[in-house]
């Protein structure tokens, strides 16, 4: 059974959308069962999954029993269990947001939440580059229905974009993924890493390409600086739920970046080792500037949340730019928190624009806030946590990723990862201060806020906290990770040495 | 038969990138289809172009790479749902704009 446990995080979501399917609407119960049982079984698989990843054991799963490298092979090592783990905490929160209302205003809501967990999870297991694109269009075109969920002028206007930009996108990972099979000869990661090695010197022009190629499509994914323009109107355009399970949609880029790179073009690749390095490093700075300036000029709290998560995005493709374990082992730290956090931020921000009513998130003097008390409690923990303040989780990851620049790359990280913080920082008290503080007198009105919506909100806030009590357990895997990532070689044999000799 | 297939390819490329870069919905659409067009073309012809050849390894060695064909099959599915999505989420955004500029804005000169 367990060796079955891997290819469960896809199953298992698969399974559950086609039941979810039975009617597109009405059986609201029913549905809201299924889902988040579901949702939790999936946490429950991950856990065990990062236990068994926990140990440094490689794991695959061969799918049709086609031995690597010819059939398609799902992958458990520590970094993809991590990811598996942070998404299913993440999709835990966005699904039981979900069930105090956002889930009616459109049809199908969760069987499309499943089917971009099944996706987005793929993404995470998979050990084949075409597999890759395939989960990448699956969680795709799952997040291009629930991006509309519910209609509206200003989400159709985002998706046309969204919807445009990835489909571009998806044409370009195509021929990136054709360049380097028709230069190498294998689509599995691990055959193509082994193979890189003793590659025929004419043939690394058509690699390079291929791969700086591919780093384009992560990019995008990721919203690096030039490639990020769709990212703001779209998150802030998302239905609550939506926007806070796209949290982790960026992270996907990420991970995809640090396992093509480090798996494929390790130090092992000779002269095609670390060609992503200056690339990464100096876009991920830029864009870690223009966040930084753009957290200022948002007008609206889903806006500012959305550029707070573009101010992550630099942060960790800085952090994957310095190219060294130690660096790696802060990243993933800060990407657990800054998922989590800025999660929660959008479904915080929901919650604020529920109460306000007419005036909504627009960082305007409003009508005071019933329940304002609670919900200024909940976003002062969460600025406090994703600007990087003391004593939460957001000044643990950004003090990692400070201490592990080196030399000249200090001068150039420190002062932008620290105004940036600053930025963040003037822009959430400002926005704290005109929705908590700054109201037209009157009594309070509104609704108040269901069950659901504070539980989603508490549990996702509580990773702020609890990564800082648990800090030692939390950076020994992320730095056993790192390791693990640094060192490619015994994944490569784990896959390909049931196989013999490859032709 | 290389010539003639690269300067196809190439052709469908420079033709889906000009459309896909217009301002209407239409021409993007379009556009959107002859790049992945290009792209199935250039997918197949990664495992090398071979006429006559079975698409299985057989004892004169002359065969087809079957998995470009397999991996064509797969990217022309996956076209085909996002075109019939692309398609339909544009007459939502003329229904819903009023026009069908990508930006949803009239345009100031006709």
């Amino acid at each position: 059974m367990t060796q079955h446990l891997i290819v469960l995080p896809v199953v298992l979501p698969l399974i559950a959308g086609i039941l979810l399917l039975y009617q597109r609407q009405g059986l609201v119960r029913y549905k809201r069962w299924v889902s988040v049982v579901a949702t939790v079984l999936l946490l429950l698989a991950s856990i065990a999954l990062v236990t068994k990843a926990a140990g440094g054991e490689i794991t695959y799963y061969a799918l049709g029993d086609w031995q690597p490298p010819f059939g398609i092979a799902l992958v458990l090592d520590r970094l993809s269990a991590l990811m598996l783990l942070v998404t299913s905490i993440l999709a835990v929160g966005a699904v039981v947001f979900a069930c105090a209302g956002d889930d009616e205003k459109g049809s199908n809501f969760h069987g499309l939440f499943q089917w971009q967990l099944m996706g987005i999870n793929g993404a995470f297991l998979t050990g084949d580059l075409f597999n890759l694109f395939v989960f990448f269009e699956v969680l795709l075109l799952a997040s291009y229905a629930l991006l509309l969920h519910g209609g509206g002028k200003a989400r159709i206007q985002a998706s046309v974009h969204y919807v445009v930009l990835n489909l571009a996108g998806s044409s370009l990972f195509l021929i990136a993924v054709g360049i380097l099979y028709g230069a190498t000869g294998t689509l599995n990661m691990a055959d193509m890493a082994q193979r890189i090695g003793d590659l025929p010197a004419e043939r690394e022009g058509l690699v390079t390409a291929g791969a700086l190629m591919l780093l384009v499509v992560f990019g995008l994914k990721a919203a690096i600086l030039p490639l990020y323009f769709w990212l703001p109107r779209a998150y802030a355009s998302a239905p609550a739920p939506v926007a806070a399970l796209f949290a982790v949609m960026t992270k996907v880029g990420i991970y995809a970046i640090l396992r093509v790179y480090s798996l494929i073009f390790s130090d092992q690749a000779g002269s095609l080792s670390a060609l992503e390095q200056p690339w990464v490093w100096w876009f991920g700075l830029a864009t870690l500037a223009i966040a930084g300036v753009s957290v200022l000029a948002a007008r609206d709290l889903r806006l500012l949340v959305a550029y707070l998560v573009l101010v992550s995005v630099g942060t960790l493709l800085v952090g994957i730019g310095m190219r060294t374990p130690q660096a790696v082992s802060a990243l993933l730290y800060y990407l657990i928190h800054t998922t989590l956090i800025t999660g929660a931020l959008f479904l915080l921000a929901e919650m604020i624009g529920q109460q306000r009513g007419k005036t909504s998130t627009r960082l305007v003097r409003g009508r005071p806030m019933i329940q304002g008390a609670g919900l200024a409690l909940m976003f002062f923990v969460g600025a406090i946590a994703v600007a990087g303040v003391p004593p939460f989780s957001g000044a643990l990851g950004k003090a990692l990723m400070l201490n592990a620049a080196e030399g000249d790359q200090r001068l150039w990280l420190w002062p932008l990862v620290l105004l940036s913080s600053l930025a963040a920082l003037i822009a959430l008290s400002r926005a704290g201060s005109t929705l908590f503080w700054r109201s037209h007198r009157g009594n309070a009105s509104g609704k108040v806020l269901p069950r659901q919506q504070w539980f989603a909100v508490i549990w996702l806030m509580s990773a702020a906290p609890l990564m800082v009590i648990f800090a030692g357990p939390v950076s020994e895997y992320t730095q056993a990770t790192a390791a693990q990532l640094a060192d490619p070689q015994p994944l490569i044999q784990t896959l390909l040495h049931d196989a013999g000799d490859t032709p | 038969m290389e010539m003639l297939y690269a300067i196809t390819t190439g052709v469908l490329t420079a033709c889906g990138l000009y459309l896909t870069l217009r301002g209407r919905t239409f021409p993007v659409v379009v556009g959107l289809t002859l790049l992945s067009y290009a792209v199935n073309l250039f997918l197949f012809s990664m495992g090398g172009l071979t006429t006559d050849g079975a698409a299985l390894a057989n004892r004169d060695g002359h065969f087809a790479d079957p998995l470009p064909q397999a991996l064509v099959l797969t990217a022309i599915v996956i076209g085909f749902a996002m075109t019939a999505f692309v398609v339909i989420l544009a007459m939502r955004a003329r229904s819903e704009a009023g026009n069908d500029h990508v930006d949803g804005k009239k345009e100031i000169r006709e």
